[in-house]
Parts: structure tokens; C-alpha cells; sequence
């Protein structure tokens, strides 16, 4: 593919700047916030991040639940009710009866792993088993809260209020899952694993390593970022609602994907979900900014979405020339 | 078939979807002591047929191949419904215009998703997600200038019936079996297995692989528009959120009715028999009176049983 020309010069430049895998999606969020600032420049101040990325910990924490899933070369169409249900448990019960609600909470990721175990041991396609399950957890959420409402336990949501001085608590909540998950996949040697059996699962195999093991792993870590997801969504809206998460499961998606992160072979970047979280995150409060009529913010949202992936075919043209 | 034999039948990709719907018209009607049977069965058949229709779109393009998939059925379905039945205005004279604008409008995003993947490689999934997203925004903003009120014929079409049997599944019915004909029969179907089960044989085989994943893409489009048109015209009208019911249950019903994943396969009586058990689920647990939220559980976990018994709905180990 040795063309001359703009296009594959474009892509030089831009495979430049995607040495790393999440390079696109970081100049896409350097990007909006810098349109961001440019209409609102109250925004870049300490109180007006703090507002801005409020909810961001939610989508940024659903994302990486998505992200090792698609590790495994699967995809979780059900992670968004999930986090509802959790949302539903800790707006429904943990006020009034902790403890049989911390112990639900703590079966919720073994729930995760007990279906990544189903889908390994019968050889199910993932896409079709998440979306049982997705009835499953909405079912799960009406019958915990059959109404929106309940009472979110003080100290979760003293929590995300918390002032520390110079970075706003959001950003704390980003990054720290973000490196969690950067350790587990990328500076582990057991990441090696869980990333290899997304790329080839025989290989795995033949290495004398339980594939069985290392989806179950995949799969729990989903569902303990979903629940991370599902108590800052709590914590931040200070109520439960059985159908609050439906929306973030395709969005989850879209960010894993801008982040650099492939449907098959176990590649996925944990920088980049955290950034395409972030831009999916951003390009609503962008639109806003700039007085887009609501009608046509999912038009503009999904054109960022193809652009993104666009130019990143272009940059990896690029690459191979 | 030259022999019967209980194992065959098994072994059939649809088996475990059209006995299930069978086994809970039965619960039904034991619970309701028999009375009724015809009309719960008929009440099934008219719902059902535009879950089948929509169904059996995208029973197509996942059997184009793995991963292939098309997340903007419900935008389509709502922006079909409202296109066609803002041109009839509430009149047969604007019936066959509708109709064509709503054809029209699934052929356009049916070729725009297979541009989007074929052309730029954005993975189907994402692409058809995108692509939705746009089409809501249209949808939207086409919803506020138009008048949208489905032709009386086309109400009387959707929701009439023939000694108890819908005219619209009627019609879609005899569509099936001549889709069943095309699948299995004709160059196209024969061309849509080869690549759905290995794309770079069927290419060196002569198949235009290319020409058989837009086609796909196309015909899944069209479906589903033709479900939104009927759907406007069952429900008495479009509404923003007409589609979004169509989404999941669009892959559970060809993923229950024994349509592997993987692609290189369908069954078209399997994505029929999935749409009426999980409409005659839904119907049954209404009847026994289960709360919303324990119906949505066992709705779940059947899905999730019938997956796990059927032996096609495995993944093929590359």
C-alpha cells in the first residue's frame, strides 16, 4: 500500500501520533475540551471540571466493564442494565438493610463470572447470553425497586462530594480505575493471558494455562466495574432507576472501539476506553455549549463516532506503507 | 426428508424454538382450562409477525458472516413508519406513495450501512450504531413537520383478520416460504451461506462476495422498514420510541430460533417459532399475573436455557 499522495500522507502523520494505541481518542478528547474551553471558558477552572465531568466516573467505569469483556473477543450487550441493578441495589436496600444488600452487591460480579463460565463452558456466543442476562438484571432491578426512587446511603454520596484540592473527586474516579485496569492487562504477567485468550485461545491452551480460569477473571473484572459504574451512578443522581442504564451499553461500546479497542484478537487499550468514554462523555456537553438543537445532538454524536473510526482506517494505511 | 427419526428432528435448528412455543401455548392453555386457545394463538400471530419480519432482516446479515450484525433496526423501523405514513396523511390516495417512501427510505439505509462497513471497515456493529444515531436525529426532526396518520387501509390490512387469521401474517407467512425458496434454493442464498461460512473460499469459489454483503445489508433494510410500515399502521401511528423494543428481541428471535452466530446458516421456521414463543412467554406470564420484574428474570433465563440446549447455536471453534 505505498501510495503517494494526501491521503497516505494524512495517515503518516496520524499513525505518527497513534504510535499508541489510544492516540487517536486522546487528540479527539484534547480536541473537545479545547472547543469546550474556547465557548465556555469558565468551564477550565476547578468548579466548572467539577461539573463537567460530574458523571463521567459512570461511563468511564461501564466502558472498561465492556472493555474486558471484548478482551475475551466478546461483547456484553447486558452491561448496562447491570449497572441499573446495582443502581436499584444501593438507591433500594443499602439504606435499610445493609447487609443483605453489601452481600448482593458482592454476588453481583460472581454472577458475571458464573456467566462468563457458561459462555466458555457450553461455547455460547457471548452477544447472545449477555442479552438474556440483560432481562435478567432489568427483571432483577424491578423487582429491588419496582418504582424510581429509594434513599442512596449518605456516605456514598458524601463520596463523590468531596473536594480534593487541585484535582475535582470525577477525575479521581476516572483515572484511578483507568491504571487499575492498565496494571491488570498491560504490567501482570497473567495480563498476558487474559489478553491471549481473546487472540488465540488455543494458544493458551497448549500453554498449559486454564482458559476457563482467565474468562471467569475477565468476566468477574467486568462485573466489579460495573458495579463500580452502577454506585457512582448512585452516589452522583441519589436515586435508583431500573431502566437508568440502558443507554450506556451501546455507548460503551463506541468508547472501548474509539479507544483503539478491536471486537476480535484481545486488543484493547485501558487509556483509550477511559479517553473514548470520556469524548462520548463530552460531545453531549459540547453540543449544548454550542446551542445544538436536541435533534441533531445524536446525529453529530454519531457522526464523531464514524469520523473517529475513519481516520483511524486512514492512519493505519498509513502505518502499513 | 426420507426418514423420520427423533433425532433428526433434534438435531433441526429450529426444534427447540418451535417446542417451546408450543410448550407454553399448552401451559396456557391448560391455565385458562381451554378456552381461548384460538384466539391467543391468533392475538400471537398478529403481534408476532412484525418481530418475525424484522427477524428474519436480520436473520440475513448475521448469517453474512460473524460479527455481522445491524444495531439500527428500531431508528429504521421509526423513521419508515413516519416517512410512509407522513406522505398518506390519514388517506389512500397517499398509500402507495407512502409505502414507496418507507421502501425507500430501508433500501437508502440498508446501502448506507453496507458503505459504511464495506467501504470505510468500520466493524458492523459500531457503523450500524452510528448510522442509528444519525437516523434518529432525522426521524426527530421529520416527526415535528409532518403529519403522520397511517391510510385506513393500511389499518384494516394490518389488523384484520381471515377466519381468525391475520391478514398481515397471512401475506408475510407466504413471503416466508418463498424466502425459504430463495435461501435455499436460489444463487443468492446459495452465494450468502458461502461467505457467511468462509468468505475467502467463497470468493475464490467466484461468489461476488462483495455484491452478497450489500445485498444482505439491503434486504435486512428493507424488512425492517416494511415492519415499521405495518407496525405505524397496527398501532394507529408512529411514535419516537415505536423501535426500541425491536432491538434485542430482533437478535434473541434469530438467535433462539437456531441461526448460528458464526454466520453460514439460518433457519427462517426457527426465527418464526422464536418470535411466537417469546410473544406467547410474554402473553403466559400476563396471565398467571407475574409482576414485571420476576417476568423480565424468567424471560432471561429461558433465553439463556433454549441458547444453552440448542447444539447450532454454538460457536464454531476457528
Amino acid at each position: 500500500m505505498n501510495r503517494p499522495g494526501s491521503l497516505a500522507v494524512t495517515g503518516k502523520w496520524l499513525s505518527a501520533l497513534g504510535v499508541r494505541r489510544f492516540g487517536l481518542s486522546f487528540v479527539a478528547l484534547v480536541l473537545i475540551l479545547a472547543v469546550v474551553f474556547w465557548l465556555r471558558p469558565n468551564v477550565a477552572s476547578y468548579n466548572g471540571l467539577r461539573l463537567l465531568l460530574n458523571l463521567s466516573p459512570v461511563l468511564v467505569f461501564t466502558a472498561l466493564a465492556q472493555m474486558f469483556i471484548m478482551t475475551a473477543s466478546d461483547v456484553d450487550l447486558g452491561i448496562g442494565t447491570f449497572v441499573g441493578l446495582v443502581d436499584c441495589i444501593a438507591a433500594g436496600l443499602l439504606n435499610d438493610y445493609p447487609m443483605p444488600a453489601v452481600a448482593m452487591l458482592i454476588a453481583c460480579p460472581i454472577a458475571y463470572a458464573l456467566m462468563g463460565a457458561l459462555i466458555h463452558l457450553r461455547q455460547l456466543p457471548s452477544i447472545v447470553v449477555t442479552l438474556g442476562a440483560s432481562f435478567v438484571w432489568l427483571g432483577l432491578a424491578l423487582m429491588v425497586l419496582p418504582v424510581p426512587g429509594g434513599t442512596v446511603p449518605a456516605a456514598l454520596t458524601a463520596l463523590v462530594r468531596l473536594r480534593p484540592p487541585g484535582v475535582p473527586i470525577a477525575i479521581v474516579l476516572d483515572a484511578v480505575p483507568m491504571l487499575l485496569a492498565y496494571i491488570v492487562l498491560n504490567k501482570l504477567s497473567y495480563g498476558v493471558v487474559l489478553r491471549g485468550i481473546g487472540g488465540s485461545l488455543s494458544a493458551v491452551e497448549r500453554s498449559g494455562r486454564s482458559t476457563l480460569r482467565a474468562r471467569m477473571t475477565l468476566y468477574g473484572l467486568a462485573g466489579i466495574c460495573g458495579l463500580g459504574a452502577g454506585l457512582c451512578l448512585a452516589a452522583i443522581t441519589t436515586t435508583g432507576d431500573a431502566n437508568v442504564g440502558r443507554g450506556l451499553t451501546l455507548v460503551s461500546i463506541g468508547a472501548v472501539v474509539i479507544g483503539g479497542g478491536e471486537f476480535v484478537g484481545g486488543i484493547v487499550s485501558p487509556i483509550g476506553t477511559v479517553f473514548g468514554a470520556l469524548v462520548m462523555q463530552l460531545s453531549g456537553s459540547l453540543l449544548s455549549f454550542a446551542s445544538v438543537p436536541p435533534a441533531w445532538q445524536y446525529s453529530i454524536q454519531g457522526a464523531i463516532l464514524l469520523a473517529i473510526l475513519a481516520l483511524r482506517i486512514v492512519s493505519c494505511r498509513g502505518k502499513s506503507a | 426428508m426420507s426418514k423420520f427419526s427423533v433425532r433428526q428432528l433434534l438435531s433441526q435448528a429450529w426444534f427447540w424454538a418451535t417446542a417451546g412455543a408450543l410448550l407454553v401455548w399448552l401451559m396456557i392453555l391448560i391455565y385458562s382450562g381451554g378456552v381461548g386457545g384460538g384466539a391467543v394463538i391468533s392475538a400471537a400471530l398478529n403481534y408476532s409477525v412484525f418481530f418475525a419480519i424484522v427477524g428474519l432482516g436480520q436473520m440475513i446479515v448475521i448469517a453474512s458472516g460473524a460479527g455481522n450484525i445491524d444495531l439500527s433496526v428500531p431508528a429504521n423501523i421509526t423513521l419508515a413508519a413516519y416517512l410512509s405514513t407522513g406522505q398518506m396523511e390519514g388517506a389512500n390516495s397517499g398509500l402507495i406513495l407512502g409505502i414507496a417512501a418507507g421502501l425507500g427510505s430501508g433500501v437508502a439505509i440498508g446501502a448506507a450501512n453496507a458503505f459504511l462497513i464495506l467501504a470505510l471497515k468500520i466493524p458492523p456493529m459500531v457503523a450500524t450504531l452510528a448510522s442509528g444515531l444519525v437516523l434518529e436525529s432525522l426521524t426527530f426532526a421529520y416527526s415535528r413537520i409532518s403529519v403522520a396518520k397511517p391510510a385506513p387501509l393500511l389499518v384494516e390490512f394490518t389488523t384484520g383478520q381471515f377466519f381468525g387469521l391475520p391478514y398481515v401474517t397471512l401475506v408475510a407467512l407466504i413471503a416466508s416460504v418463498g424466502l425459504i425458496y430463495v435461501l435455499r434454493r436460489s444463487v443468492f442464498g446459495r452465494a450468502l451461506f458461502a461467505t457467511g461460512q468462509n468468505a475467502t473460499a467463497a470468493w475464490l469459489s467466484g461468489v461476488n462476495v462483495l455484491r452478497t454483503r450489500i445485498a444482505a445489508y439491503v434486504v435486512c433494510g428493507v424488512l425492517t422498514a416494511v415492519a415499521g410500515i405495518l407496525f405505524a399502521g397496527f398501532v394507529g401511528g408512529p411514535s419516537l420510541n415505536m423501535g426500541s423494543e425491536f432491538l434485542l428481541s430482533s437478535i434473541a428471535v434469530v438467535v433462539i430460533g437456531g441461526t448460528n452466530v458464526a454466520g453460514g446458516q439460518a433457519s427462517v421456521i426457527g426465527t418464526w417459532s422464536a418470535s411466537l414463543f417469546l410473544f406467547l412467554l410474554l402473553s403466559m406470564l400476563n396471565v398467571f399475573q407475574v409482576d414485571p420484574g420476576l417476568r423480565n428474570v424468567i424471560t432471561g433465563f429461558l433465553i439463556i436455557a433454549v441458547l444453552a440446549l440448542n447444539k447450532t447455536s454454538r460457536m464454531q471453534q476457528v
